[in-house]
């Protein structure tokens, strides 16, 4: 007999197709798992409305469960509460780093909503704070691009939502 | 009309809303200014697509024929479409799209941040993942306006031909039918009234920091939110849905 415990060990295998360092969990995607009437009910939320990588980490989840024997099973997919950069684990800003990827910064409490200024962020390979945002959007939904004007390296930084 | 078709309608002006203008945006795929600035409208244009399957996807569930986010958008006629004219004008220029996504993007904000509070569910979930891309997309339309309003004379003079042909097509996203006050009433959705006045400070804010002035026109186009399109409409959806029409068994 599984437990959700057993099931969460399995789930570390599946990670994200597009930042492959971070399991569901570290990303905040894996929001439960509960068992109803006798069926495990995996729950997931999307990072972003458009994310092309739901459908990826849903098929995943079904094939590493399969794999690991667990028949019955579903994965259920929920907007509210909506996910938020604040449910990443620490563990998972950590490996984003490593990988070359400055973590979500909180937001200041600077009360500039609409025309804000960006917050200071770390560039991942030198350290240095002197960088600047050259595009709030980037290679994917989830990041924006900056640049570091130490190192003069290009980087992508994981917004806050 | 009811309660379930004046919903049913609700949820498709916000899909369609969304899908229109997404895919309209989409279009620039390739074609953008600079590398950045193409990924980012792309980015943003992929955010309109993904509140959009949301949308239809619930619109399918209240009708409850079994219809998907594909049917919505794949096997509707032109006048069954429910977004605002707004959204399905041609990109123009640069500055023509911008300008169009500012005065879009606005309407959007404030029109989340209620439904957020949405005593439907359904749409209460919806809104409150939308808005906080959405949030996004007005920084973003914001901060061009003011740097290509207030930039050389030529992007300034850009700013204003897009903002004076623009203008005609904003007054009907804050016209109020049966629908919108039937969802007023059931506090589902949302206060025109109070989005206009919202948008109104907002716009002129950033208008008068882009240094663009305000057309005096106050005769607005509408139609869009009934099924009554521009022509633009079905050339964009002879484009959307070739591919489904003529392999409808096509798979991903
Ligand atoms: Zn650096």
């Amino acid at each position: 007999m599984a437990t959700a415990a057993q099931i969460r060990e399995w789930l570390t295998e599946v990670t994200d197709p597009e930042i492959p360092v971070l399991t569901l969990e570290d990303l905040g995607v894996l929001r439960n798992i509960q068992k109803v009437n006798d069926i495990w009910v995996i729950t997931i939320t999307p990072t972003y409305s458009g994310c092309p990588a739901m459908k990826t980490m849903e098929e995943d989840i079904i094939a590493a469960l399969k794999k690991h024997g667990l028949e019955n099973f579903k994965v259920e997919t929920v907007l509210t509460p909506s996910w938020t950069t604040d449910w990443m684990s620490e563990a998972g800003k950590k490996k984003l780093l490593e990988y070359g990827i400055a973590p979500p910064v909180k937001p200041t409490a600077n009360k500039k909503v609409l025309m804000g200024i960006s917050e200071t962020i770390i560039c991942p390979r030198c350290k240095s704070s002197n960088t600047r945002m050259l595009s709030q959007f980037g290679s994917t939904a989830c990041k924006a691009l900056y640049v570091c004007d130490d190192c003069k390296e290009p980087f992508d930084y994981f917004k806050c939502l | 009309m009811n309660i379930q078709e004046a919903l049913l309608e609700y949820c498709l002006r916000l899909g369609d809303n969304s899908l229109i203008i997404g895919h309209r945006m989409s279009e620039w795929c390739g074609h953008g200014p600079i590398l950045e600035q193409d990924i980012a409208l792309i980015n943003i244009a992929l955010d309109h697509i993904g509140q959009a399957r949301n949308w239809l996807t619930l619109a399918g569930e209240l009708e409850g024929m079994g219809r998907t986010e594909d049917d919505f958008a794949y096997k509707r006629d032109a006048h069954q479409f429910r977004n605002l004219l707004i959204t399905e004008l041609p990109n123009g220029n640069w500055g023509d799209t911008i300008m169009r996504c500012f005065l879009f993007d606005t309407f959007n904000f404030y029109l989340h941040q209620i439904l957020q509070h949405s005593k439907h569910d359904g749409i209460a979930a919806i809104a409150e993942k939308s808005l906080k891309e959405i949030n996004y997309h007005l920084k973003y339309s914001s901060e061009w306006v003011i740097r290509l309003g207030d930039g050389t004379d030529v992007s300034h003079k850009k700013m204003q031909n897009a903002l004076d042909d623009l203008w005609m097509f904003t007054g009907e996203m804050f016209e109020a039918d049966e629908v919108d006050n039937l969802m007023l009433e059931e506090s589902i959705g949302a206060d025109l009234q109070q989005i206009k006045e919202a948008w109104n400070d907002y716009v002129r804010e950033v208008l008068e920091e882009a240094t663009l002035k305000i057309p005096e026109n106050n005769w607005f186009q509408k139609g869009g939110k009934q099924g009554r399109h521009t022509e633009y409409m079905g050339y964009i959806l002879a484009e959307m849905q070739f591919l489904p029409r003529a392999y409808p068994d096509a798979v991903w």
